[in-house]
């Protein structure tokens, strides 16, 4: 498990569904972990909201589908679609490659910058979560 | 217990098995029903019968039905008598195309996966549109599936229908729609007795999310497909055409290239036996843009580990088997061996074939309409174009009219009366006539209606 | 096997075309050509963009070779779970094809159909027999529709009532036209848990059920091959409640003649003529998915009803309770036809004759294999058993990869990854058609790819070997779907 820091990157937070969220300021960037990407298996393709479209805190944002399955993608804060990775439509395979690099999925205008989103894990939090579930 | 001629197995290996299995006898097997559940005595079913006295029975079945001859029947309204070449029912008679399962392992299933490929791409080509589904159960149904494919990509709770549809598509998708929450109006009809245009404009100054016609519309008659175009795409609203007689793109033009955004309907005609009304075949073409939303089996091109082209299912995530209660629709089993049917009947045809047909049954209907435009006392309500099939008002209600004729042998239309209230409409009959009827029925067709007044 | 026409791939119907082939003749005209009165041109298309030009040969190679692609029932078995693929007998098609039932335009009167009319009567009056059951409506064209069309007459019998509950429940482990159709009826859908024995777990069901509830969808025997023995409990927990019981008949090859849903409890059901009645599977259909329900539904079948008058049988349209019309016309009449000449085939003690030998073919199979292969769920198999890859873990072969493999030995592969509730689920189900030495060959099979999977398990994982095309990459497939031909453009 020498990937294991790539695997779960400090510094981002993430959630139950399998999200992470990198906060720069005001703007989040959200997209799936590596596990979520390897649970799902080769992901064709990716359905995101517009930009402006608002988002809430553990409410549905979009889908992504792999061959034989879809998954709800969840919003881990609340605000506004400030961003969406357009080359996504073209180029779903980034998820699986770089799934927390060229394949993030949109960017937040964040309703509270103050308050941190509940149910957000760390890192370590979120690789106990993942050790757990497959057990 | 005689053995059954379809169980191959015989006592001898049934008694082997049983023991296998370690059950005593075979009523052991059904131990996990419930004793109070289990039936005593016999069920009350006919049979059995051995093949041929099957057969006897089912032939007198059949007898029982008193059909006049195929040539004097002019019956259009949704299913169309057309002539199917030999080559359709031997090929499809083919057990790997009839008594297969669906294609789900495509390595296996080649020969079902491939027809299909060039069964959507036949429909796109003669709809003018970019993509069409595997099949859907016949016309009416895939209407509503359309109306509701239309919505999903732009909820708006409103649908707009052409008064001039074939009315058992319209109790359909009422049926359909009745608990999804959309609303259902329609507007009128010009009395050339096509679709009103203005009357569309107008039903669309509040937002709906599918203007729907049916070309050639109930009456018979030619709909001016680029004015609704023009009307729906300032309104920003999807336009649907339905089509119940698929021969008509042998000779119209296609509405996708008018401006249709989806193109459906019956594709019955295609060389699917008319069957006492199924099974059959609901054709679904759409714009690119539709894709996500489409229902239905889509068959894709697809390469293997050696690199030969092959095909697949796809875009499976949009079904029900995946998606559930959230599927484009709930369809799991369409039509497979009817959309291999008519695309048999398409290759057959070819370019040359279906245009001809179609210009032929033209023909024919024209020549019948001049000649009941001249019996006496009838006359032509609509002065709309048509293709096949157009209406004729009669001296004495249509179903007298029907009556009558039957028991000279020929079944002469579809009396409106069937469909619509309207005491207007009682005397009018829909007259169909194709390439199976020839000029002495029709001749005769137009004397007997001559003779009622 | 031909070499030839089983491995080359088969070009496309467009790639065949010849510009100025014809493979038909329409007939000389016998009226005049079209004189001033002629269509005008804006209405008429001067061409069919890429339609295929093919003389008739063309199309009869092209299609034979194509259908020499395929596997089918009259080759071999197809174990499918929950699919009752039995073999589909030939006096059906030509039944089927009789003049007198192919050839009637629905349109003809009813003094002209009245054999049509009187077959629809006697498929009617058989099903209500074998499924104890009031009433059938024949229109629904195939098992999806006739659940939607049940779950309408569900909605149509509490609006009745006043009484607009919200809510359908559905066991984990059911079909997933389940909860599409209870959608696509307006209802919200809500999953009910299976218990250890992998039915529905009584007491959840009881818990929940409320005023807010309208129906259980159930399948019985369910996705897994067993019998929901607590179907009794289950009715009367939902009928105390003001709820009703519909059951999805897919499964109802394992108990015809043994017992019948009408007298569990079951209040609506549809079954699959394409399934239990032999009718055949077409490639992906044409079905058939008659309604069956009790005398309290019968106001809301869909219309018209089939109604004797004396001597006649006529069509009853006028039923002002009635949910309307799910299709056109009556229904897949062709199917009827298939369908009842095999009831009448078997008759009553061969229609239990049929159930008992799908029960036993599936126990046989479980017997053999369930050393090998692992079981989640030890309850009794009725018509089909589930296992599942459980036992392979070590190897990296999974579901999928056994499932390719068995294509190399000549078989169809059972259902595949369901029912949801059974990770790897390996669904089997042989019908009561098969012969022991079918099953046997079946079972030899299997042991094979064991065996192959733990001595050399990448020869399983890159399966098939031997078939007329290879796995595909269904990922690119979905990424840019080409769904069509195209001729010149690029990449076709």
């Amino acid at each position: 498990m020498s990937q294991g820091d790539a695997i779960y990157p400090e510094g981002l937070r993430y959630t139950k569904e399998h999200e992470w969220l990198s906060t720069k300021g005001a703007v989040a960037t959200v997209g799936i972990t590596h596990y979520a990407q390897a649970e799902l298996g080769d992901i064709v393709y990716v359905e995101l909201p517009q930009v402006g479209a608002a988002v809430v805190a553990g409410e549905p944002f979009g889908t992504v589908e792999s061959v034989k399955a879809v998954s709800e993608l969840f919003a881990p804060a609340s605000g506004v679609v400030d961003e969406v990775n357009a080359a996504l439509q073209a180029s779903p395979e980034q998820v699986n490659k770089d799934p927390y690099g060229d394949g993030w999925m949109i960017r937040i205008k964040v309703a509270d910058q103050e308050e941190e989103p509940p149910g957000l894990m760390t890192a370590g939090q979120y690789r106990k979560y993942v050790e757990d579930e497959a057990n | 217990m005689a053995a059954h001629r379809y169980l191959p197995l015989s006592d001898a290996e049934r008694e082997d098995m049983l023991r296998a299995i370690g059950l005593a006898s075979a009523g052991d097997l059904f131990a996990s029903i419930p004793e109070r559940l289990r039936l005593r005595g016999a069920l009350d079913v006919p049979g059995p019968l051995a093949e041929m006295d099957l057969v006897a029975e089912m032939a007198a079945r059949a007898g029982e039905n008193l059909l006049p001859d195929p040539r004097a029947q002019f019956l259009g309204a949704g299913a169309y008598r057309h002539f199917a070449p030999s080559v359709v029912d031997h090929l499809i008679s083919r057990t790997e195309f009839y008594s297969s399962y669906t294609p789900y392992q495509p390595e296996i299933s080649q020969g079902t996966l491939q027809a299909v490929f060039e069964y959507q791409t036949l429909i796109c080509q003669l709809t003018g549109l970019d993509l069409s589904n595997a099949s859907m159960y016949e016309g009416a149904s895939t209407l509503a599936e359309g109306i509701l494919m239309a919505e999903r990509a732009s909820p708006s709770g409103r649908v707009v229908l052409s008064d001039r549809l074939h009315p058992e598509y319209v109790q359909v998708v009422r049926t359909h729609l009745a608990n999804m929450g959309i609303a259902i109006e329609s507007f009128g009809h010009g009395k050339d007795g096509a679709a009103d245009s203005a009357a569309a404009r107008q039903a669309l100054e509040r937002k709906a999310s599918s203007l729907v016609v049916q070309h050639p519309n109930f009456f018979g008659c030619l709909e001016e497909i680029e004015a609704l175009a023009a009307v729906a795409r300032q309104a920003g609203t999807t336009l649907i055409v339905v089509m119940t007689e698929p021969l008509a793109l042998g000779l119209l033009k296609p509405p996708g290239e008018q401006g249709a955004d989806i193109v459906l309907g019956e594709g019955q005609g295609f060389g699917v036996p008319l069957s006492y009304g199924g099974p059959y075949l609901g054709f679904l073409a759409a714009r690119q843009s539709f894709l996500r939303q489409m229902p239905g089996r889509i068959v894709g091109e697809a390469r293997d580990v050696d690199g030969r082209r092959g095909y697949v299912l796809t875009l499976s995530t949009r079904e029900q088997h995946i998606r559930r209660e959230k599927a484009t629709s709930n369809i799991c089993t369409n039509e497979g061996l009817c959309a291999l049917t008519a695309a048999i009947f398409m290759a057959a045809l070819g370019k040359s074939g279906i245009m001809e047909l179609a210009r032929h049954n033209r023909a024919k209907a024209a020549y019948a309409r001049q000649r009941l435009a001249e019996a006496r006392g009838c006359s032509i309500p609509y002065a709309a174009p048509f293709f096949n099939e157009f209406v004729v008002r009669l001296p004495v209600p249509a179903e007298t009219a029907v009556q009558r004729l039957a028991e000279r042998g020929l079944a002469c239309g579809v009396p409106l009366s069937r469909y619509l209230p309207d005491p207007a409409q009682q005397r009018d009959l829909l007259v169909c006539v194709t390439e199976v009827n020839p000029r002495g029925e029709i001749d005769r067709l137009a004397d007997e209606l001559g003779r009622l007044a | 096997m031909d070499a030839r026409s089983l491995r080359a791939p088969e070009s496309l119907l467009f790639e065949v075309s010849r510009r100025g082939r014809r493979g038909f003749d329409v007939p000389p005209l016998d009226v005049p050509q079209e004189s001033g009165q002629a269509l005008d041109a804006r209405y008429t298309r001067q061409d069919i963009d890429g339609f295929p030009e093919l003389s008739e040969v063309d199309v009869v190679r092209h299609y034979t070779r194509l259908s020499r692609l395929n596997y089918a029932i009259d080759l071999g078995l197809y174990p499918l779970g929950s699919c009752t693929m039995k073999y589909n007998p030939k006096v059906n098609e030509r039944v089927a094809r009789l003049p007198g039932f192919a050839d009637a335009h629905p349109q003809l009167a009813e003094s002209m159909v009245q054999g049509c009319l009187r077959l629809m009567h006697s498929l009617e009056r058989a099903l209500c027999a074998i499924c104890g059951m009031d009433r059938f409506t024949l229109q629904p064209a195939a098992g999806a529709q006739g659940e939607q069309t049940g779950i309408l007459m569900v909605r149509a019998y509490h609006q009745e009532r006043g009484d607009a509950r919200r809510v359908v429940l559905i066991p984990d482990s059911a079909h997933g036209t389940n909860p599409a159709s209870a959608h696509l009826a307006g209802y919200r859908v809500e999953q009910v848990a299976s218990n250890e024995r992998g039915c529905v777990d009584l007491g959840a069901l009881r818990r929940r059920v409320g005023p807010d509830v309208a129906v259980l969808m159930l399948t019985n025997p369910n996705t897994l091959g067993v019998f929901e023995g607590e179907i009794e409990e289950v009715a009367r927990a939902l009928h105390d409640k003001g709820a009703l019981l519909y059951m999805d008949g897919a499964n109802l090859n394992a108990f015809v003649g043994q017992a019948r849903p009408g007298d569990m409890g079951v209040d609506v059901h549809h079954l699959n003529l394409h399934k239990t009645f032999s009718t055949p599977h077409g490639g992906g259909g044409p079905g058939s998915g008659p309604v069956g329900v009790k005398r309290s539904l019968e106001p809301f079948l869909p219309v018209p009803t089939v109604e004797r008058e004396g001597e006649r049988l006529r069509f009853q349209h006028d039923r002002p309770k009635s949910v309307g019309k799910i299709r056109s016309f009556h229904g897949n009449f062709g199917m009827f036809v298939r369908a009842y000449a095999f009831i009448l085939a078997h008759g009553p003690e061969g229609l239990k004759r049929m159930s008992e030998t799908a029960v036993l073919n599936a126990n046989y199979l479980r017997k053999r294999l369930e050393g090998t292969y692992h079981l989640p769920y030890d309850s009794p198999s009725l018509h089909e058993v589930v296992f599942s890859d459980k036992n392979l873990e070590e190897t990296g072969v999974r579901t999928l990869d056994v499932a390719k493999r068995l294509m190399d030995y000549g078989f169809h592969p059972p259902t595949i990854y369901f029912p949801l509730i059974v990770r790897g689920a390996l669904m089997i189900e042989p019908t009561e058609t098969e012969s022991r030495q079918e099953l046997d060959a079946f079972v030899e099979a299997m042991l094979a790819i064991d065996a192959e999977a733990r001595r050399d398990p990448e020869l399983v994982q890159k399966a098939p070997h031997t078939t007329p095309i290879r796995r595909l990459d269904e990922t690119a497939a979905a990424r840019t779907p080409v769904l069509r031909w195209r001729g010149d453009a690029a990449g076709s």
